[in-house]
């Protein structure tokens, strides 16, 4: 028997695909039971949550961050006493998270450009070193890191009677590094006008001499009259507000040092672990970076006639970075997170505030979460503008 | 034909003296520059300025089998607090004279480990004696039969916890960052969404928030009556922590498979799962075999992170035995021998998972 069309017509109308084996239809089965899942187990979580802390009588909600904290911080960018609220406490550990993370990451690209300069230098010795060096401190967890420099400062350091003195003004000893400062003065707000004036005067040169290069094709010397503008206008601004040299040289006062600007061995160790084990790292993403540009842009630029570090900055770096910037994002991350580890030396980082208040409230739930969501904050910063630099910076194809 | 004439006759040729041998190599490794030359002058002063001193310290001057108020008087470092502590540092409140036990483990362990290295061994049986291997330890370190006495878990300590919660911590992460990854590439919104929430809410935030997670909030998320002793709880951290980055790394497997592959698959008519389980998955995951083993490096230095919340692991055992008053003041010593454990584990990882990467590369 012959199927007529008429017929096929009508089958595939009335025959309808069972649900289980209709993709769609399946698919929002699926979501449905993922989300009913995750939200059981959240409803779940939750209820005893509520159950247990009814139980143990703790208050929820961000009400204890007007309280008094009633302990002190021994390091701070801004007036804090024990009698200040837990709010400004944590404020307290964010500016010290923050300006850890920002002074480390600045020495960690320093540091660790170098290192993987030097891992791929033609002298044997050199690249041996730096191969050393990047061997050891990626292969040491780096809270044993800050463990061991710490212990180091602790130990080895002498007491403030006895402090290390390798420069005038300059003391070492095991309860901090002192180093003098100039003591305050108007003309040095006027000098800090300068090097605004400065950076303004660059960015607007920057820009001239760049129109003035696609135009005409002259190269103006951007990087040394700039740099002499930074040098020059802050010395006028010096010399015109009376050229004080007064210091603030730290001296003993009964245990301890007044002074000067100092920073807590605690710090030190911090930094110095961050620094280095992070720098381990980035040595090995610059080197992968300049070993990804082919040795024929190289042969290509010198034909063209570059001068040497005309080919270092216009043909090498841009393509390098290019590769070096994605993973260094997420080294200079890795850094900050890693910040929060001060707690276990002891340096009153955003963590370590926390990590008291949570001790002090027992508001456990809303301590952690204030953890949380400080780092997701950097984190989402730090990306979107690593992104965009990378956007910036990436291959613009036709 | 008559190149290569050529090229034999100039072989016959000897190169000069000043390019081959010790001279030439100097010439070429060391003193290529005039920068170079300065260089390699000034690193040479700065290593005849630290290293000797350093030899004298650790070596010459050092003492090895003392107790520590005979350590004090030394010079040189005092190996002492090492060599009269390393079973505690290494076995931590493990029982004294069961100790034999993990260290039987862990010689399993390094057997297993040194096995599984050659690639010509990897084979379905290594699969499944893995479990078996890991479960045995398990089973020699708790006791309990053949009169041998049990040992909680909650005396595990020192490098067993340190194992224990890095090999297990990943062996559990795997499959739940592979799901994780899989939710992530999938074409449901919904899950799609869960996936990518939590990776890049995990991936957000440090290790030690979760550490402090585990340690203060898990108990007040389980009912009345029921508690979990604290090491599962760090490695429940641990796990979520892990899996998150593992799916990030088997991802990027699965979009190196091109696109082909999932096509292909497709018009075979197999489904979903099959698709993934015979075609994508072990295309996809022998990619990534050397990023996971930078997984389990990381894994391995960040189970340190647990002395924060108060394990006993490695470094834990190393700051009671420092505490003692007898060895206060040799941390350096005590630290630098647990960084040389640390060190070869993760050294012998990362060149094991270099070699795989020049091997797989086909």
């Amino acid at each position: 028997m012959v199927t007529s069309d008429a017929e096929i017509a009508g089958r595939t109308q009335t025959e309808e695909i069972p649900f289980w084996r209709d993709p769609t239809k399946r698919a929002i089965v699926y979501q449905v039971v993922a989300l009913a899942v995750v939200f059981a187990v959240g409803y779940y979580i939750f209820s005893n949550t509520q159950t247990n802390l009814r139980r143990q009588s703790i208050a929820t909600g961000f009400g204890f961050l007007d309280r008094e904290a009633g302990f002190a911080i021994g390091e701070s960018l801004i007036n804090y006493s024990a009698a200040d609220t837990y709010a400004r406490a944590l404020l307290v550990g964010v500016l010290n998270t923050v300006s850890v993370a920002f002074i480390g990451i600045v020495l960690t690209i320093f540091l660790g450009i170098l290192v993987g300069v030097a891992r791929l230098s033609t002298n044997w010795l050199v690249s041996r070193l730096a191969g050393g060096y990047i061997e050891v401190l990626q292969n040491i967890p780096v809270l044993l890191q800050l463990f061991f420099w710490y212990s180091i400062f602790h130990d080895a350091l002498p007491s403030p009677r006895q402090s290390f003195n390798p420069a005038a003004g300059v003391f070492i000893n095991n309860r901090g590094f002192y180093f003098p400062i100039p003591a305050s003065h108007p003309a040095y707000l006027w000098v800090g006008v300068a090097l605004a004036a400065a950076l303004l005067v660059t960015v607007l040169l920057r820009r001239w001499a760049r129109i003035r290069q696609d135009k005409t094709g002259k190269i103006f010397p951007i990087w040394s009259v700039c740099s002499g503008l930074f040098v020059v206008l802050p010395f006028i601004a010096w010399i015109a507000g009376g050229a004080p040299t007064a210091m603030n040289v730290p001296h003993l006062q009964g245990f301890n040092f007044e002074g000067g600007v100092s920073f807590s061995p605690e710090f030190a160790a911090l930094l110095l672990g961050l620094v280095l084990y992070t720098s381990a790292f980035v040595a090995e993403i610059v080197r992968a970076g300049i070993q990804a540009v082919s040795y024929g842009q190289t042969e290509a630029a010198m034909s063209l006639g570059l001068r040497s570090n005309l080919v270092l900055t216009l043909i090498i770096l841009p393509q390098a970075l290019r590769v070096i910037i994605p993973p260094l994002t997420s080294q200079m991350l890795n850094l900050t997170k890693n910040s929060s580890l001060a707690v276990a030396i002891g340096f009153p980082d955003f963590v370590s505030v926390a990590n008291t208040t949570i001790n002090q409230t027992g508001q456990a739930i809303e301590g952690v979460v204030l953890i949380m969501v400080v780092y997701l904050f950097f984190s989402l910063v730090t990306s979107a503008y690593m992104n965009w630099y990378n956007k910036k910076k990436a291959l613009v194809e036709r | 034909m008559e190149d290569s004439a050529g090229l034999t006759k100039t072989a016959d040729l000897k190169p000069p003296v000043t390019n081959v041998g010790v001279i030439g190599w100097l010439k070429q490794n060391l003193f290529n520059s005039p920068l170079n030359s300065l260089l390699t002058l000034f690193i040479l002063f700065c290593l005849y300025k630290t290293i000797p001193p350093f030899v004298q310290w650790a070596f010459l001057k050092s003492v090895w089998y003392t107790d520590g108020t005979q350590c004090k008087l030394a010079d040189g470092a005092c190996w002492s607090v090492v060599t009269k502590n390393v079973r505690f540092i290494l076995f931590g409140f493990y029982p004294y004279e069961q100790q034999w036990r993990p260290a039987v483990a862990l010689i399993l362990l390094i057997g297993f480990l040194l096995y599984t290295r050659e690639r010509r061994h990897w084979n379905r049986r290594l699969i499944i004696a893995w479990p078996v291997g890991l479960a045995v330890m398990g089973l020699i370190m708790h006791g309990g039969f053949f009169g041998l006495p049990v040992v909680e878990t909650t005396k595990w300590s020192g490098i067993c916890l340190t194992l224990l919660l890095s090999i297990f911590g990943l062996t559990v992460a795997y499959p739940l960052g592979v799901v994780l990854a899989l939710g992530r590439q999938s074409r449901l919104p919904a899950i799609k969404t869960l996936s990518v929430v939590y990776i890049e809410l995990i991936r957000g935030v440090p290790l030690i928030s979760l550490l402090f997670m585990a340690s203060v909030m898990f108990p007040l998320f389980l009912p009345e009556g029921i508690t979990i002793d604290k090491i599962l709880r760090a490695q429940v951290a641990i796990i979520l922590f892990t899996a998150a980055y593992i799916a990030e790394v088997v991802r990027g497997g699965l979009q190196a498979i091109s696109r082909g592959q999932y096509e292909a698959a497709e018009s075979l008519g197999l489904d979903y799962y099959l698709k993934m389980r015979l075609i994508i998955l072990p295309q996809a995951l022998k990619i990534v075999i050397p990023p996971t083993v930078s997984i389990l490096i990381s894994a391995f230095k960040d189970t340190s992170l647990v002395v924060i919340i108060g394990l006993f692991d490695l470094l834990k055992t190393t700051q009671v035995t420092l505490s003692n008053p007898e060895w206060t003041g040799f941390s350096a010593e005590a630290y630098l021998f647990i960084s040389l454990l640390y060190f070869a584990g993760c050294f012998s990882m990362s060149n094991f998972s270099r070699r795989l990467e020049n091997e797989l590369q086909t």
